[in-house]
């Protein structure tokens, strides 16, 4: 791989023995990778604050310095961390002091989750705590070079902003976070973000639950690569496009999508194409619908539900609007919890509209941060989840050993009013 | 006694490791898809769902799932639980990061499909200074299932 002049002198220590450590796991991934050269970010999307045994362990032996020089960069070094060169967010992370009391989650980690908090922001890290730092303000320009993590906003900056990032991780982006700098290699080049197949969609397709059927349709079909979608498609807003591109991170690994004349790569179904030849269309009708919707509530079986959780990727303004207007004057079964997971900044404006004190005096929960898969945490005794989102449907059975129910936002309220889950594809 | 056989590919950690193999004819998840603490294994729908990758050189086709997967893979060098070595077919960012912070010999890119020549217990090394694997397949019947691992049930 070819470093530039600046790249080689942090690599031998001019900014010191963090910014030469991150350089190192730079030219080891980008060696690792086969790619050219690294590219210029100013944009880093990681995570650092999320506790774990490990990083528990770390930070008791030395700090949280120790705790990034191992976890964020790969490296034994004892250094301190410089400042971040480059803006840097936190992405979701576990629950905080605010669910204490309603998410079980281990008190000691809350405390050392709080204590990174202040560390890190000291060091420059904007703790929006969010998988969706795109619905708070984070949002680079078409064609700039970015790094971030966590698959849901990886393919909503590639797919609707036009921003180039792979999927990094936990130590390329403490890395980039220091040096400005990640491997030019996969979605940063053109010809690497050209659809490779055509889906024709010959059913209606409208609002969030559609969309998102339809995403794990494609992550199904394509797996790591490039989808190109057109036909019967209601004009998709950004919450369409949020659950769309979830699901097709779940189901597969897609990355970059298109949109013909919707999202900002693709002109014309030709111009997603780059010009090559448009691949036979594969297509997605009511029975490919069906069998999606099937697949998504095969892991449900009791129609008794104890937990609704809303949010997943973290809900927009206009969800928390609607689950309130849904849950106005209405009352939560007995048995039956529903938590609604939004970013932090959104929650403000949320209480400030009056709409979380609507959900609450409904019986619901607003909790911010974190979900139920990040932070393995669920209303104790839930034997039987619903949800809006197929990728918590897709993930939540398999890490917490639940049954899932996938439905409308309206199924899901109704299933936490009445306690029964009689969702229904229509 | 069964002939030696000898795959070309590229680096993508350099270094030797010689165990036995453990091939995964899916790919693999790392959050939600590994234990780091044991090992292991643990989706529920993967045919290597809890067999353990301790120890072994771990024959894949790709990474899938979340970006948290280097992180889980790094967790298992912390917890002594990592693989000897990895050959995967499909250089993702997940998989080559992975690999990195795992710190084991890794080759990619080979000139046969690692996933068909080489079977769970083959003797195998990884070269991969030179980017090569040297396969010694294990004397006929071969068993997927290795002694030393347990099926559990959630």
């Amino acid at each position: 791989m070819k470093l530039s002049d600046t790249d080689k002198a942090m690599l031998d220590g001019a900014e010191g023995p963090a910014v030469a450590a991150a350089m190192d796991l730079l030219v080891r991934y980008g060696q690792a990778l086969d790619a050219e050269q690294l590219c210029d970010v100013r944009n880093v999307a990681g995570t650092m604050t999320q506790p774990s045994p490990a990083k528990a362990r770390l930070v008791r032996e030395g700090g949280w310095h120790k705790a990034y020089a191992v976890l964020n960069l790969d490296s034994d070094g004892d250094f301190a961390i410089p400042d971040m060169k480059v803006p840097t967010c936190q992405l979701q992370q576990s629950f905080g002091p605010d669910a204490e009391g309603i998410a079980p989650y281990p008190k000691e980690f809350v405390a050392l989750q709080t204590d990174a908090e202040a560390f890190y922001s000291r060091k420059g890290v904007n703790i929006l705590a969010t998988c969706t730092p795109y619905q708070v303000g984070n949002l680079p320009v078409r064609g700039e070079h970015v790094a971030w993590m966590e698959s849901s906003a990886v393919v909503y900056a590639n797919s609707v902003l036009g921003a180039r990032t792979n999927c990094e991780g936990t130590a390329s982006t403490g890395a980039a976070s220091l040096t400005g700098r990640i491997p030019c290699w996969g979605n940063h080049h053109t010809e690497n973000r050209l659809g490779t197949h055509h889906i024709d969609v010959r059913t209606p397709v409208v609002g969030p639950l559609d969309w998102g059927m339809l995403g794990y349709f494609a992550g199904g079909l394509v797996q790591e690569e490039r989808p190109v979608v057109t036909g019967t498609l209601a004009r998709p807003d950004p919450l369409d496009l949020k659950h769309f591109g979830a699901a097709a991170a779940s189901s597969g690994g897609v990355e970059i999508y298109h949109l013909p004349g919707i999202t900002p790569e693709a002109p014309s179904l030709e111009a997603a194409f780059g010009g090559r030849p448009v691949p036979e269309a594969v297509p997605y009708g009511e029975r490919e619908r069906r069998a999606v919707y099937e697949d998504l509530n095969s892991q449900g079986n009791d129609p008794d539900v104890d937990f609704v959780l809303l949010g997943c990727p973290h809900a927009s303004l206009d969800q928390v609007r609607d689950t309130a207007r849904l849950l106005e004057g209405r009352r939560l079964s007995s048995g039956t919890q529903l938590w609604l997971m939004v970013p932090r900044a959104l929650r403000t404006t949320a209480d400030r509209n009056g709409w979380t004190q609507t959900i609450e005096r409904a019986g619901g929960r607003v909790l911010t941060d974190s979900c139920p898969a990040m932070s393995r945490s669920v209303p104790p005794g839930t034997k039987v989840f619903a949800t809006d989102s197929a990728k918590q449907a897709h993930y939540l059975p398999a890490i917490l050993g639940i049954e899932a129910w996938f439905g409308t936002l309206a199924d899901c309220v109704d299933a936490a009013v009445t306690g029964t889950w009689k969702g229904d594809l229509r | 006694m069964s002939t030696a056989v000898v795959l070309r590919g590229r680096t993508v950690v350099p270094g030797l490791a010689e165990g036995e193999a453990l091939v995964s004819p899916e790919t693999i998840s790392g959050w939600g898809g590994i234990d780091p603490a044991r090992g292991i294994v643990i989706e529920r729908r993967h045919p290597l769902y809890g067999q353990s990758f301790a120890g072994r050189i771990l024959v894949f086709p790709g990474a899938k799932g979340s970006s948290g997967w280097a992180g889980f893979f790094q967790a298992t060098r912390l917890a002594g639980t990592a693989p000897l070595g990895m050959i995967f077919v499909t250089t993702t960012t997940k998989a080559a990061l992975g690999a990195v912070v795992t710190r084991v010999p890794t080759v990619t890119g080979l000139d046969q499909d690692p996933l068909t020549v080489i079977r769970t217990g083959d003797r195998v090394r990884i070269d991969a200074d030179l980017g090569t694997v040297t396969v010694h397949p294990a004397p006929a019947p071969h068993t997927v299932t290795h002694p030393s691992t347990t099926r559990r049930r959630p």
